[in-house]
Parts: C-alpha cells; sequence; structure tokens
C-alpha cells in the first residue's frame, strides 16, 4: 500500500507548481490554470485524507465536492472576466491591465 | 514494489510534469491539453484512494466542463503574446523562490505530522457515495454547504453571463 | 444450464494457473484479455452495422444498396476498411503533430470505454461499477475533448469552425441527456446500470412505461451528442465541407467514422439498457444467455429508430438546433426532474393498480401516476410550445393569395 505521504508531498508538489503559475506567468488564462492546480492539490489531501483518517467521517469527499463547485464557479466567472477585458483592451496579459495602479 | 505503488508513482510523475508544462509551455492551447492531463492524473488518484464517485466527477467537471472553457477562452482571446516572447512576467524568479519555500515548508510540516507514514485505515470504502449522499442533504451534515455551493453556482452562472453579454452601446 | 463464458473464465484459468504466473499477474492478463473481448464485440457489431445501415437506408430510398461484395453485400464493410488502410495517411505540415494524432484515438477511446459498464447479460458485464450513469457522463466528455483538439490541431480555418460547431452542440445536449439520464437513476435508487436493469423486471415494468418523456428526451440528445441526421451540422457535407476531421485521411478519418457509427449504437443500446429493461425478457431467470439477445434485440430496434430517422430526415438548422435544446428540451427535462421525485415520493408505497397474466403484467400505482406526469408534462409543452410559436401563418395570410398556375382545364373542354 501507499503510504499517506507520498499523496501529501505529490499534492505540495502540484501547489506549489500551481502557485508559481499564479505568481509568475504573464497571461491571465494561465493564472487561472495554476488556481486550478492548486485546488487540485487541495482535493488530493482532503480525500487523502478521508482515506487515510477515517473512513467513516465523509467530511473529506463532501468538502471535495465543495471545491468542485467553487472551481467550476471560479473559472466560470474567471473567463468571463479575461474575455471581457480582452474586448476592451485586446490584451489578456495580467500586467498590462493596470488601470487600478496607481 | 506492490502494483498500487507502481501506478502511484507513475500516475503522480506523469501528472507532476504535466504540471510543469502546464506553469512553463508558451502556447496557451498546449497548456491547456497539459492541464487536461494533469487532470486525468488527479481523477487516477482519487481511484486509487477509493473514491470512484469523486474520480468520475472530476473528470465529469474537470475535463469535460473547465479544460474545454480554459481552451475555448484561449481561443478566443488569441494574441501576440501568447505564442512569442516571454510567457514569464517579471516577478517570475521570486515566484520561483515562493513556491520552493511553500514546498519545503509543506514537507517540513507535513514530515513533522505524527501520522506522516500512516497506511489506510482498514475500513469499507463501498458505500461511500451514500453516505456522501446522506451527509450532504442531512441536516445535521453538510445541508446548508450545499445549497450555498449550488447558490454560488447559480450566481456565478447569472454573473458569467451578464459580465460577457455584448452590450449595445460599447461598440464604438 | 452452465454459462459458457464461465466455463471459458475457468479453463483460462487454469490454463495460466499451469505456467506458474503469480496470481495478481494472472488476474491483470485476464483483466486485459476481457478488455480486448469487450472492445473488439463492440467494433464487429460496428463493422456489420454499417452494411446494415447502408442496406437498410438502399430500402427506405427505394434502392438496393451494397450488394457487390458477397453475399447480399455482407463483406462491403471490409472492402470499404481495406480502402481506407492504404490510402495515404497524410498530415498537414503546420498541423500540432501530437494532438493531430491523439484526436481520432481519443474520439474511439471515448466511446469504447463506454461499453466497460454495459451488462449484456446478467452475468456478463465489463464492469459492475456503483457509479456507471455517472460514468458514462464523465467519458463522453473525452469526446468534446478530441473534437476540440481534432479541429485546433489541424490547422485549417474550416476545421477550427467545424470544431466550435461541433462543440458548441455536444455541450448544449450534455445538458438534457444529463437530466434525462437521472430520471432513470431517480426510479432505481441507483446508478449502477445492473440494478437499473435489475428493477425493470416485467413489461410494465421497464422504465419507458412510468418515464417515456425522459427516454424521448434522452434518444433525442443523445442523437444529437453523435451528430447523426437530423443533428449532423457538424459534420455537414453541403454547408462546411466536413467539419472538424477535413484534414484526416485513411486510418485516421475511419477512425473518426468508426468511433461515430459505434457511438451510435451505443446510444441505442443504452436506450435499451436505462428504458427498455436491457436484458430482461422472459426466461432469463432459468437462462440468463437469453438475455443476451433480448439486449441485442432491444438495441438493435432503438437503432433501426436511428437509422430510419437518418434516411428521412433533413438537416436542422443551426438555430433551431440551439433553440430546441435551450427552448424545449432543458425546460422539460427541468421540470421532469423536479416532478418526479415528487411523485414518486408521494406514490411508492400505494401498491399495485392491476396486475393479468398471472403477474406478467403488472401496473403499480407509482408507474400509473408518474406515466401520467409524463403525460401532462407532455401536454403542457407542446401547449406551451404552440402558443409562443412565430405565427407565420398570420403574417402570411395578410398578402393576396398569389395565383397558382394550373392547367386550362375550360379551354381544353
Amino acid at each position: 500500500m501507499v503510504p499517506i505521504s507520498w499523496y501529501l508531498i505529490w499534492a505540495a508538489a502540484l501547489f506549489s507548481i500551481g502557485l508559481f503559475g499564479v505568481l509568475s506567468r504573464k497571461n491571465a488564462v494561465a493564472i487561472l490554470m495554476g488556481v486550478e492546480l492548486m485546488l487540485n492539490a487541495v482535493n488530493i489531501n482532503l480525500v487523502a485524507f478521508w482515506r487515510y483518517l477515517d473512513v467513516r467521517a465523509i467530511a473529506g469527499q463532501a468538502f471535495a465536492v465543495m471545491v468542485f463547485a467553487v472551481a467550476a464557479a471560479e473559472v466560470a466567472v474567471g473567463l468571463a472576466l479575461v474575455i471581457s477585458v480582452y474586448r476592451r483592451r485586446q490584451t489578456v496579459a495580467a500586467d498590462e491591465i493596470d488601470l487600478l495602479k496607481w | 514494489m506492490t502494483p498500487d505503488q507502481i501506478l502511484f508513482i507513475v500516475t503522480a510523475l506523469i501528472s507532476t510534469l504535466a504540471a510543469v508544462m502546464v506553469v512553463s509551455r508558451r502556447n496557451m492551447v498546449h497548456a491547456a491539453l497539459f492541464l487536461v492531463l494533469t487532470l486525468f492524473g488527479v481523477a487516477v488518484a482519487f481511484v486509487l484512494l477509493e473514491a470512484p464517485f469523486l474520480a468520475v466527477v472530476q473528470v465529469l467537471v474537470y475535463i469535460g466542463a473547465i479544460a474545454i472553457l480554459m481552451i475555448f477562452a484561449v481561443m478566443l482571446t488569441r494574441n501576440v503574446t501568447d505564442d512569442s516572447g516571454d510567457p514569464f512576467n517579471k516577478n517570475a524568479r521570486v515566484g520561483g523562490l515562493a513556491a520552493l519555500f511553500v514546498f519545503s515548508l509543506l514537507v517540513v510540516m507535513f514530515g513533522g505530522w505524527s501520522q506522516f507514514t500512516a497506511y489506510p485505515q482498514a475500513g469499507d470504502t463501498s458505500g461511500s457515495i451514500v453516505q456522501l449522499g446522506v451527509a450532504l442533504t442531512a441536516a445535521d451534515g453538510y445541508v446548508i454547504a450545499f445549497e450555498v455551493a449550488s447558490m454560488l453556482l447559480l450566481g456565478a452562472l447569472v454573473g458569467a453571463i451578464f459580465v460577457v453579454w455584448p452590450r449595445q452601446n460599447e461598440n464604438e | 444450464m452452465t454459462d459458457p463464458l464461465a466455463l471459458l473464465g475457468d479453463w483460462l484459468l487454469n490454463l495460466l494457473a499451469q505456467l506458474n504466473l503469480p496470481p495478481g499477474l494472472r488476474q491483470v492478463i485476464l483483466y486485459l484479455l476481457g478488455v480486448s473481448v469487450i472492445a473488439t464485440v463492440a467494433l464487429v457489431i460496428t463493422i456489420f452495422n454499417t452494411w446494415l445501415e447502408r442496406k437498410i437506408a438502399a430500402r427506405i430510398q427505394d434502392r438496393l444498396g451494397p450488394n457487390r461484395v458477397g453475399p447480399w453485400g455482407l463483406l462491403q464493410p471490409i472492402a470499404d476498411a481495406i480502402k481506407m488502410l492504404t490510402k495515404e495517411d497524410t498530415t498537414p505540415a503546420a498541423a500540432d503533430k501530437v494532438a493531430y494524432n491523439i484526436a481520432p484515438i481519443l474520439a474511439v477511446v471515448s466511446v469504447l470505454l463506454i461499453w466497460a459498464v454495459i451488462p449484456f447479460t446478467s452475468q456478463w458485464f465489463g464492469t459492475q461499477l456503483n457509479v456507471a450513469v455517472l460514468y458514462i457522463a464523465a467519458v463522453g466528455s473525452f469526446g468534446v475533448l478530441a473534437v476540440l483538439m481534432a479541429g485546433w490541431s489541424s490547422n485549417n480555418k474550416y476545421a477550427l469552425l467545424g470544431a466550435f460547431r461541433a462543440v458548441s452542440q455536444l455541450i448544449s445536449y450534455e445538458v438534457p441527456l444529463f437530466l434525462s439520464l437521472l430520471i432513470p437513476v431517480l426510479l432505481a435508487r441507483s446508478m449502477d446500470i445492473s440494478v437499473i436493469v435489475e428493477k425493470q423486471a416485467t413489461l410494465l415494468e421497464m422504465y419507458v412505461v412510468a418515464a417515456p418523456l425522459a427516454a424521448l428526451l434522452f434518444f433525442i440528445s443523445s442523437v444529437a451528442e453523435v451528430g447523426r441526421t437530423p443533428f449532423d451540422l457538424l459534420e455537414a457535407e453541403s454547408e462546411i465541407v466536413a467539419g472538424y476531421h477535413i484534414e484526416y485521411s485513411g486510418f485516421k478519418f475511419g477512425m473518426f467514422q468508426a468511433g461515430e457509427f459505434m457511438h451510435t449504437f451505443t446510444i441505442a443500446a443504452l436506450t435499451a439498457l436505462l428504458f427498455l429493461g436491457g436484458w430482461q425478457g422472459p426466461g432469463v431467470a432459468q437462462a440468463p444467455i437469453l438475455g443476451l439477445f433480448y439486449f441485442m434485440g432491444k438495441s438493435f430496434a432503438v437503432y433501426f429508430v436511428t437509422m430510419w430517422m437518418r434516411s428521412t430526415l433533413p438537416r436542422i438548422r443551426i438555430d433551431h438546433m440551439q433553440a430546441l435544446n435551450w427552448k424545449i428540451l432543458v425546460p422539460i427535462a427541468l421540470t421532469l426532474l423536479m416532478l418526479t421525485p415528487i411523485v414518486d415520493y408521494f406514490t411508492k408505497d400505494l401498491g399495485v393498480l392491476f396486475s393479468a397474466f398471472g403477474g406478467a403484467l403488472t401496473l403499480s400505482w407509482r408507474f400509473a401516476a408518474l406515466l401520467l406526469t409524463n403525460i401532462l408534462v407532455t401536454l403542457a409543452a407542446i401547449e406551451a410550445v404552440r402558443r409562443n410559436a412565430k405565427r407565420n401563418f398570420v403574417e402570411r395570410s395578410r398578402f393576396p393569395e398569389r395565383p397558382v398556375a394550373r392547367p386550362p382545364r375550360e379551354e381544353a373542354a
């Protein structure tokens, strides 16, 4: 059997890669992809804790379902915003969208 | 090495490499396709963790909806910065360091946990779908979270349509 | 009566045991054999179906159909396959090679994966999955991905436009498809297809009796999901050359084609399983192998309807396609999905309405109430559509009647 540490380290790696994507990609869609990676890493952890610690308490799976819902909502609104910004400014580079910067 | 260990290592390696490609590829459609591979790896992990419902929902929601939406968004926002030039902004180095820092922090923190090398608890997981369904709708379970999630999805649906709806007076 | 497949399995297990393989590897080999058997069965049925389809379409359109290769043209699909394999396999110079080559594989795989959970008889099935219905919905999304990958990687305007059209249709029709898929799940209280089939034991317990409207919705939206006439806008030959697979040739094109034919039969099989009782039929309890014939018979009956539709109906217009989905199918499916559990809850303990032929025809109050609900929803939907229809005929009646060319009858007489 696989010990829980493997899942935790893998999820940590996915989370950090996602974090890197969020922090350093120019393209706004790529930033959203990074967020998806981070959410997935969280889901792996939730389900791994459910399986390894207490199978009778369903909280891990229930919260994974919540994460699915949040991820779907986040992507729908996020991509709508990206497309809306692209229509007005012809760019999706996050550092060129700086109207609110001072 | 047992078969499920081999399966885990192959899955984890492929999906981690694919995740690296997601954040580093210049071509955004390629990045989106690699994202599909990563998400599929996570679905395989859910199968290994004996959560088939979540694995199927992962494929349905992430690959069937989110990844397709991502590819559509990439194609609708084609730009010169997509295929040429630096895909990273000027914070890339700091971002890389921060990611490394977070990774080592997580590993150190988990490593200090008493059950870091725990093996799965013996238990019957076959009824977990029924259990999950009951928990999501029971009054002493997660019914409020479930309803809030449904309201959130409805709000996101309406909001997304509102944001991208073409308005008449803006087409100057 | 002994099960021939079980005998075969025992024989294989003994054979592998004699080879002194470790038990884990033995199991893996058996699984691989099972997978290849099911995949081969699905593909062989598909090859036969192309012949059947051409023959039946020909008869409907008053032609003969293939009759040159082999008796009654039976070897025609093999000749076609050889022709397809010997064609040049081209790849556009500017194509995205990897995605271009993966797309046709994904298109076939997304359909083949469905066959893993289809029960042929009460004992023969690939795997008994307790989330089978959701699994079917999930693997379908690989098909959408394949279309998008094929259209994008071909680096061709027509292919990309075709892919966009295709994906917008596939994603739209997934909504009523999944909503109607949930109704048998609600009635059987299980997502396991084997359980859904087991619950439809007698003729009036088939879910097509309790939910005829859901069966119709499922059938229409899955035909749209396959992209067959009248929903073949994806590859409308006369409008957008061939849609997303315009750049494909030879074997890869053949894979798209095979995937489409296989998908059509798969939806027929799914309709048979979810609404027509699958392998259930008289005498199945004594001889489970009879179930295979019942299942295949029901599947081919549904498949015949798709062929019939294909050879008689014209292509639907693209705005009509979307309007049909969002203005008619989705509201009906949502209404049905709300009403079915309510009616089901209040009638589930009411017992039997009538029983005839020693229990062979037993209609429970629950199914009668559900049937009534379906009929009422259908009538309401027809009324709503009729009231909100664009009244073109009123507009037309404003103009004076145009003179119609008639043979000069009086002068001749």
